[in-house]
């Protein structure tokens, strides 16, 4: 039997969305490919260097007043201000994690927080070029009328285009993040999450490591806030908000920070989870702080890591009367 | 180009909100420096601490003076609720990894947001200032309300007391022993588990009391526990997180230069503070009175 390629069916499955016919679906997915993006950069520094960031929601909010400025107010195309959106909030993270480096642990998380405010209050602040407390509304959709003239695509909606393109946008940055993590460069950092000490003693920069996730990790941050201010039709200071910084991590930690798609799976989770609420009860942070509370203490796994474990121990059971060989290679152990 | 009155006038208001922030910060960085952890919920526990000065105003003290017994019982009222959250919850993940306990406590802000929105909705809710401070007097040409006074005499007597007891006392020492070194002060016979739940129930009393004191002067909202948490986070890192005079000094600065910020530029005083603290993050990330950690 050979291994189901999960990765291309779900993406095959994501690019058929439109074809519900559903505006909700697609603004539903569309939610979650692009947030799923903001929570596996994270990943990046929290499941892969160890590195616990407060403030990743800076860098998404770089992202999204990058693009949305670049495309309201200075009228550029799409693609070149997403790329200006990740390099901006890259440059920040590069700027700002020089010195969150230098710190350890719970330090570490203040000062990615500090920096966090202070983007917050500039954004908050800054009413001539930020729009201050109002955001910037009205942000336009990219220019997608190839696609309206395309044989199938033409038939959808302007907000199919966009999520046809984010997703396609999305998709490329995780096979980037996946070829990220398994470059030697990836390894290094899983040797520094495990002991930072051991990886100093073998001649790693670890400051040098941590610095560049950093950069990386805010870089496609940027993207996903480039695309969600798109998405949302405008930017708001909320964005770079502390408590904005906080959902990346619970959208991890629902998922499962042990494994690379778990952050996908937390953030496609987070928001179903939140569609299904909102429609009955407007006590969605209360449901949220309870379901993080179980989860915190009697799932640490995640869903991803309570998966793993349920599988690894049914392929465990049967071991005795089956040959290995011909146990499903469904799951891919450290995936 | 300013007047003294004015200059003075501005000074005072920057001292008073500097000392409801002391109360509140002072609380957020005794628990960081004995527990080791950033308790997001403080700005949440200050704000329980408003709503219940709020409803025992109300409800079991109506009279004149009864603000007193109503702020002390809504101090009193948030420390049990910071104990049991502590004995119950918070303390089985002393062990684990910093992002479990940010969490948690952040699940609490959800929480006891919403708790708050539904047992007194989203209005704003107000209380008078009690009437043996109602007055004012005169004072360099600037009118200071007394309850104004109160409050900033009330900050450095909070901060004095406590200093006689963690520097002076046995079980200061204790505390200060818990901070350094929990697993030999548990070995030498204290019971360390106890020490966390009191300084997290003294930490929740002081944020209760700083929210309980802050009705007379400004009203009640929802979304003040997250406004607030920020405030004095930046107000502990200025001074430096466990350092208990670092504090008061950051609530100073903080408030004296938003006082004055707002005059030099109008806009960034938000901004100002924020400054200051990644400047003293990125030179002394201890804080101005703190000590390295390792």
């Amino acid at each position: 039997m050979r291994r189901i390629p999960w990765t291309l069916v779900v993406f095959i499955a994501a690019l058929a969305v439109p074809f519900l016919g559903s505006r909700f679906y697609t603004f539903v997915a569309s939610d979650i490919v692009i947030l799923s993006l903001f929570a596996m950069s994270l990943n990046l520094l929290l499941g892969y260097t160890g590195l616990v960031s407060f403030g990743h929601a800076a860098y998404f909010g770089i992202g999204a007043y990058t693009c949305a400025l670049l495309m309201k107010s200075a009228n550029a195309p799409f693609l070149p201000s997403l790329l200006a959106a990740g390099l901006v909030a890259g440059a920040f993270a590069l700027l700002f994690g020089f010195f969150c480096v230098r710190l350890t642990r719970i330090y570490f998380a203040m000062l990615t927080l500090a920096f966090a405010q202070i983007v917050w209050a500039i954004c908050f602040k800054w009413n001539d070029v930020t729009g201050g407390e109002q955001g910037l509304p009205n942000v336009p959709y990219p220019d997608m009328a190839w696609m309206g003239a395309a044989p199938i695509l033409g038939n959808f909606r302007v907000g199919d285009h966009f999520y046809l393109s984010a997703l396609t946008i999305v998709a490329l940055c995780f096979a980037a993040l996946r070829r990220i993590v398994d470059s030697p460069f990836g390894r290094v950092l899983t040797v520094i999450r495990d002991n930072p000490e051991r990886a100093q003693f073998i001649g790693v920069n670890v400051r040098a490591y941590q610095l560049a996730a950093f950069v990386v990790a805010g870089f496609f941050a940027g993207i996903s806030g480039g695309l969600f201010g798109i998405f949302n039709r405008g930017v708001f200071p909320d964005f770079a908000f502390w408590t904005k910084s906080a959902e990346p991590l619970i959208m991890t930690i629902l998922g499962g920070m042990g494994s690379f798609w778990g952050p996908a799976v937390g953030a496609a989770a987070f928001i179903v989870l939140n569609q299904q609420i909102t429609s009955f009860t407007e006590y969605w942070p209360l449901t949220m702080g309870t379901v993080l509370i179980v989860l915190l203490f009697v799932f640490p796994g995640g869903i991803a890591g309570t998966l793993t474990a349920a599988v690894a121990r049914l392929r465990v059971r049967p071991k005795a009367a089956t040959p290995p060989a011909s146990a499903p290679h469904m799951v891919k152990p450290n995936a | 180009m300013f007047e003294f009155s004015f200059l003075f006038g501005q000074f005072l208001g920057g001292l008073t909100a500097a000392m409801f922030l002391f109360l509140i910060a002072s609380g957020l960085s005794l628990i960081f420096g004995v527990l080791r952890v950033l308790n997001f919920a403080h700005g949440s526990f200050y704000m329980i601490g408003a709503y219940l000065a709020w409803q025992f105003v109300h409800s079991i003290a109506p009279t004149p003076e009864g603000f007193w017994l109503a702020a002390l019982a809504a101090a009193l009222a948030v420390a049990l609720l910071g104990g049991i959250l502590e004995r119950t919850l918070l303390r089985h993940l002393y062990s684990r990894e910093e992002l479990y306990q940010l969490l948690f406590t952040y699940a609490l802000v959800l929480i006891l947001g919403d708790v708050a929105k539904l047992a007194w909705g989203t209005q704003q809710l107000s209380v008078s200032r009690p009437p043996s401070l109602a007055g004012s007097s005169e004072l360099f040409g600037v009118t200071i309300p007394h309850y104004n006074l109160f409050i900033m005499l009330l900050g450095p007597l909070i901060a004095i007391g406590f200093w006689y007891i963690l520097q002076r006392t046995a079980l200061g020492r204790i505390v200060r022993a818990a901070a350094l070194d929990r697993e030999t002060l548990g070995a030498l016979g204290a019971n360390v588990g106890w020490v966390y739940t009191g300084m997290f129930m003294v930490g929740s009393f002081l944020a209760g009391l700083g929210g309980a004191l802050v009705t007379p002067i400004k009203s009640i909202v929802p979304g003040m526990d997250v406004d607030i948490i920020v405030e004095a986070f930046i107000v502990v890192v200025i001074g430096g997180l466990g350092s208990f005079w670092g504090t008061f000094l950051g609530a100073l600065i903080y408030g004296q230069v938003l006082s004055f910020g707002i005059l030099i530029f109008p806009r960034f005083s938000i901004f100002a503070v924020s400054v200051l603290m990644a400047a003293i993050l990125i030179v002394r990330p201890w804080g101005l009175l703190g000590r390295p950690l390792k």
